[in-house]
């Protein structure tokens, strides 16, 4: 049953990054890319990393799908102004794609066989968090409030 | 004891459903189960939903000093079967120049979300329909869906008040979700967990005998829960923060170009997003399903927890029937300037009071803070403001 879910979930998943990739429309790409996100979120539930699925939904549908949608729409006048196809863009993913495919057929890892690891709760990542990693999450914390005090910053301007 | 048997009379009727599946395979067992738990969910908030848009219709029009629905059926009772003919029936209009597919998809965008969300809350002892580690995680993961579903409507509708509609309601969105969300993070630092059952969990028993101990009768949790409840309220998009439908100013905002059925679910999923907020609040502050004195825990939990969940939804009717809409720039500037702060503060308070034993010192150093922080805001805020006695001038 989970081999048939896999197949049908991987189904979308591409189908929705290949429309994201295709479609002529940018509201219409960048909603299908939100199917793609939902759709890697489905697969970190059925890997069991339960919390890194759903910071995938919060952080991805919830702010960048959003933050993507808004900026086709407060940037381009003209959508359909793209004019054939963009051959580069194509030659620059399967490169790409090729490179990346070739590394992982590379890697040892795929041979090994995975240990059994107990199921990961949130409660763990948090005191992981929290002791062994308190450092660089100080750092992130950090940076994002930087980036949110520039953010205002950059808006504040326009007052005075 | 009979108590107890009422109490768990949907746990075991659920069980006795199951054991009609004992031949069946193996992975059809958990597939089941859960349809069981998602068809006692939606049936329950349909019910609910049904109930609650008659009454809302009762309780304003007794604050407004009219009757209210009462022509169909008793008191008015099967009014919201009357209004689901009406909108199954009437004609669905979509503009000639709007985009098909987003406009048809938005409605149920909008739905899903409402309706996953209410499935990690627990209704009763043993009755979460949705019982996972993260379960608030959960919760507000599903419910950042909603933006888009509101910009799909906004942009698919291609209608300049829906967009506009939709970018003010976008906008309100993204400002209340992060007070919405630092309001929860006290009680998840307390209860040193994400999962819905084990926030119950850690609100059940009563010190000293009689006080229950929710966290509502904390200086920080009583802060959190008022802060809560607004954002709340913003995030259902109620008045007085319904600036995204302000219909004086641009028709129905993201609504606009909905009729019939699809308008209806509009409606549901607004609703369903009330009642997933309100009792995502009852479950956090207000103890979620135990009692509020040990002498009435023989009053099954459920009870006691969809007692909790209409008196928040009358609080919702009653502030509608109330107060004015606000304007648009003071909604976020109340979002930035007060509400976030205020938050913050009550993660101060909360530690203080974790880390003084849960005890009296703690309690009063943590109501300190808040005060402080409060009367700070409220002197700063007001510094900038130039209030000054208005003067009238009227026509001779």
């Amino acid at each position: 049953m989970s081999v048939a879910a896999f197949i049908s979930i991987a189904i979308l998943t591409l189908a929705g990054a290949l429309a994201a990739a295709c479609l002529r429309k940018l509201i219409h790409a960048a909603l299908c890319l939100v199917v793609a996100f939902l759709g890697l979120a489905t697969f970190y539930f059925f890997l069991g990393a339960e919390f890194v699925g759903l910071v995938q939904v919060f952080v991805y549908v919830g702010a960048v799908a959003v933050l993507i949608v808004f900026t086709i729409l407060l940037t381009r006048r003209e959508d359909e102004d793209a004019a054939g196809f963009n051959w580069g863009g194509v030659i620059v993913a399967v490169a790409v794609f090729a490179g990346l495919a070739w590394t992982i057929m590379k890697t040892p890892s795929l041979s090994v066989v995975a240990p059994v690891i107990e199921p990961l709760t949130v409660k763990r990542i948090g005191e992981v968090l929290m002791t062994n990693y308190v450092w660089p999450l100080q750092c992130v914390g950090l940076l994002l409030t930087a980036a949110l005090i520039g953010a205002l910053v950059l808006v504040m301007e326009e007052k005075r | 004891m009979t108590g107890e048997r009422v109490d768990q009379i949907f746990v075991v009727a659920k069980h006795w459903l199951l054991s009609f599946l004992n031949g069946a395979p193996e992975w059809l067992q958990p597939i089941v189960s859960s349809l069981i738990n998602i068809s006692a969910v939606l049936g329950v908030f349909m019910a609910l939903f049904a109930l609650i848009s008659v009454l809302e219709r009762k309780i304003l029009g007794r604050i407004q000093n009219r009757y209210g629905p009462n022509r169909v059926g008793p008191f008015g009772l099967f009014q919201p079967i009357a209004d689901g003919i009406k909108l199954l029936i009437k004609e669905d209009i979509v503009p000639a120049r709007a985009d098909k597919v987003v406009h048809f998809l938005a409605p149920i965008m909008m739905a899903v979300p409402a309706i996953l969300a209410l499935g990690v809350i627990p209704y009763g002892r043993n009755m979460t329909a949705f019982s996972i580690d993260g379960g608030i995680l959960f919760f507000f993961a599903v419910g950042s869906a909603t933006e888009l579903a509101v910009f799909m409507a906004g942009w698919g509708s291609n209608n300049k008040f829906s967009m506009l509609g939709a970018m003010r309601a976008i906008a309100q969105m993204v400002s209340y979700e992060l007070p919405l969300i630092i309001t929860v993070l006290p009680v998840v630092m307390i209860v040193g967990s994400l999962s819905a059952d084990a926030i119950v969990q850690a609100q059940a028993g009563y010190s000293h005998g009689f006080a229950p101990r929710w966290f509502v009768f904390t200086p920080w949790g009583a802060a959190a829960f008022l802060l809560f409840f607004v954002s709340g309220l913003v995030e259902s998009n109620r008045t007085p923060f319904d600036v995204p439908e302000g219909e004086s100013e641009i028709v129905a905002g993201h609504m606009t170009e909905y009729s019939g059925f699809k308008y209806a679910i509009f409606f549901l999923a607004e609703y369903f997003g009330m009642f997933a907020v309100s009792g995502l609040a009852v479950t956090l502050f207000l103890g979620g399903w135990h009692a509020p004195l040990p002498v009435l825990e023989i009053i099954p939990s459920y009870v006691w927890f969809f007692a909790k969940l209409a008196t928040l939804l009358f609080v919702f009717i009653w502030i509608r029937g109330t107060l004015p809409r606000m304007r648009v720039d003071h909604v976020m500037n109340f979002a930035w300037k007060f509400m976030m702060p205020m938050a913050f503060t009550c993660i101060l308070a909360a530690a203080v009071w974790h880390y003084q034993a849960h005890g009296l010192g703690g309690w009063l150093w943590s109501l300190g803070i808040l005060l402080v922080v409060y009367l700070a805001l409220s002197r700063f805020l007001r510094a900038d403001k130039n209030l000054s006695a208005r003067t009238y001038r009227f026509a001779e």
